[in-house]
């Protein structure tokens, strides 16, 4: 991935600016729904996670994963599983916890389907997804289909120092935010490094990446690690913020609306399927609002934008910015 | 391991050698018993009709495909059932005969992006790309070697046919190759970018143990300094280009009467 042109740096920096303010001025602007919204808002920037996570494998690497939910989901049941039940849990703990047991998941997933490639990978990661599923779903482990709750926020401490309240709802606004941004830099940082070059290449063409010299299944596999593992954060993230877990968060339905996210959004474009969270969830919540029947509005709008978009929302920004469309006055 | 070290000829020290080299698609037998000897520093051209197994030889000579049965081995070690990125890693750097660099790439990218192969891993993951002064290094002077110096910023996809096929062998260049197995590098080219990838070619059949495959006649007699004349999957004869030009045998097999005449 090569470096973003400098006004659209500049866009997405002062997109993340108005976000962080927004619970500042949020009161004035929504008197009546701003505590929904701030809420509405956190659910979608830890999304956003979610999306660029998977956006590491389908764009990125050329891996199209169905079953990325199950990683997102199994983070959040680690929550529920390992958070006493009238207590708090530490964060210190659980959460590494959380993010290892993932990453031993989402790396045997990934040994076990690398191999193939295609609609081959798209079923027999669908296929783990769905284990994942009926895994919670069917056995007592915590709640089976009806799900588990969380009836205490984790406490952050430092030596008995309280430093956030994730209970507070402004706080955990600013854990999502701080989770975006940081998932996103890491992410650059990773792309690129060596390592994140040779992914990038075997999304072009990975024949060519093994005459190079380099193994692809082992480059494919980490990225797959990786990208399992930052879903389990933001599950975590959703469970927090939900107070609760449920078999649906593992879905296949749950890995298809992140993966309409990222085409949406721009495969490939890491900032593109951020967007594409932002304006799938916006526009769910909008025609929900409209008609209860707002699957069709819905189904209607993600085919225009693929029609009219065929690099999504963030190939569209690129195209806007980079300094070569406008030497040919393109768009 | 294989106890027979590498055999020094007179005419050199031989870098790869293939035994009794066989390779079957089911009932069709592509590469038939070869038996190969590549001299360090040699210019060694392969030539033959459309299917005589010269792309099936180099894919199996540069582990992408695995053999059938035989033995290839690399400075007298075994490496017969070697991944084709271990062969790479070895010192045998591959050209495609059809252009397979990476087109959304800078010509600049493609190139260091082979070179990271001189890392001993690529599983670095913090500092950027390029920030590794040895890798741009050696991605400035491949890109330099294969003539596409003023090209670096250009995104190879944009780039002509015969600029694609230069990146090509500038990526294999950037891997740090001690053999060079190119496969049909004029392939397709119009006759300016010809004769330019001939000039390539010689200069770099000065540096390398080239292997080349290749259908113009001219161009190899130019540059190769051994023959190879392939046929139906087996060595019909092999030796100084001279020597094999004037082979009735091949004359009548391949090149009909005159070189011309292909």
């Amino acid at each position: 991935m090569s470096r973003l042109p400098r006004s659209l740096s500049i866009l997405l920096s002062v997109a993340i600016i108005l976000l962080g303010a927004y619970p500042l001025f949020g009161d004035v602007l929504f008197p009546n729904k701003h505590a929904f919204l701030m809420q509405k808002l956190t659910g979608i920037m830890i999304m956003a996670v979610m999306a660029m996570s998977l956006d590491l494998l389908v764009g990125v690497a050329g891996l199209v994963s169905m079953g990325h939910a199950a990683f997102f989901g199994l983070g959040g049941y680690m929550l529920a599983m390992l958070s006493p039940e009238y207590s708090a849990a530490n964060l210190w703990v659980v959460l590494p916890a959380a993010l290892v047991v993932v990453a031993i998941a989402s790396a045997m997933v990934g040994y076990l389907s690398i191999r193939t490639s295609g609609i081959y990978f798209i079923m027999v990661t669908l296929a783990f997804g769905q284990m994942g599923f009926y895994f919670f779903n069917d056995s007592k482990l915590a709640g089976g289909s009806d799900g588990a709750y969380i009836m205490v926020k984790p406490a952050v401490e430092i030596l008995g120092v309280s430093l956030l309240n994730l209970g507070d709802k402004r706080t955990l606004y600013y854990v999502g935010l701080g989770a975006l941004v940081g998932v996103y830099l890491l992410l650059r940082v990773v792309l690129a490094s060596p390592f994140g070059r040779v992914v990038s290449a075997i999304g072009v063409n990975e024949n060519r990446v093994r005459g190079l010299g380099f193994d692809p299944v082992a480059y494919k596999l980490l990225a797959f690690t990786i990208g399992g593992t930052i879903a389990g954060l933001a599950g975590f993230l959703a469970a927090i913020q939900y107070g609760f877990v449920n078999p649906a968060t593992l879905s296949w339905h749950h890995s298809g609306e992140a993966l309409v996210m990222v085409i949406l959004g721009g495969m490939g474009t890491l900032f593109g399927p951020a967007i594409g969270a932002f304006v799938f969830e916006l526009a769910k919540m909008g025609f929900e609002s409209v008609t209860e029947h707002w699957l069709l509005p819905m189904g209607a709008m993600i085919i225009g934008i693929v029609l009219l978009l065929p690099k999504g929302v963030g190939g569209l920004l690129l195209q806007l910015f980079s300094g070569r469309s406008k030497m040919e006055g393109g768009q | 391991m294989n106890s027979m070290t590498s055999a020094v000829l007179d005419e050199g020290k031989v870098v790869l050698e293939t035994r009794q080299l066989t390779k079957s698609f089911g009932g069709l037998v592509a590469v038939n018993s070869a038996n190969y000897r590549f001299i360090e520093r040699q210019a060694h051209a392969i030539i033959g009709p459309n299917g005589a197994g010269k792309s099936t030889f180099v894919n199996l000579l540069t582990g992408h495909f695995p053999p059938s049965s035989g033995e290839i081995l690399f400075k007298g070690q075994r490496i017969t059932d070697f991944p084709a990125h271990k062969v790479s890693r070895l010192g045998v750097g591959r050209s495609y005969q059809k252009t397979n660099v990476f087109p959304v790439f800078t010509c600049f990218e493609n190139c260091r992006l082979a070179a990271q192969a001189q890392l001993p891993t690529s599983m670095r993951f913090l500092r950027p790309a390029a920030m590794y002064k040895e890798v741009n290094e050696r991605a400035d002077w491949a890109l330099d070697l294969c003539g596409l110096k003023s090209r670096g910023d250009r995104v190879a996809g944009s780039m002509s046919y015969g600029e694609q096929r230069q990146l090509e062998i500038g990526m294999v260049l950037a891997t740090g190759p001690e053999i060079l197995v190119l496969d049909e590098p004029l392939a397709g080219m119009g006759k300016e970018e010809s004769e330019r990838m001939v000039g390539l070619l010689k200069d770099l059949a000065r540096r390398f143990t080239l292997i080349l495959i290749e259908h113009d006649m001219d161009a190899v007699f130019s540059i190769a300094e051994v023959l190879t004349v392939m046929v139906n999957g087996t060595v019909l004869e092999s030796g100084p280009v001279e020597t094999i030009r004037a082979s009735k045998a091949v004359q009548d097999a391949y090149l009909g009467d005159g070189a011309e005449a292909y």
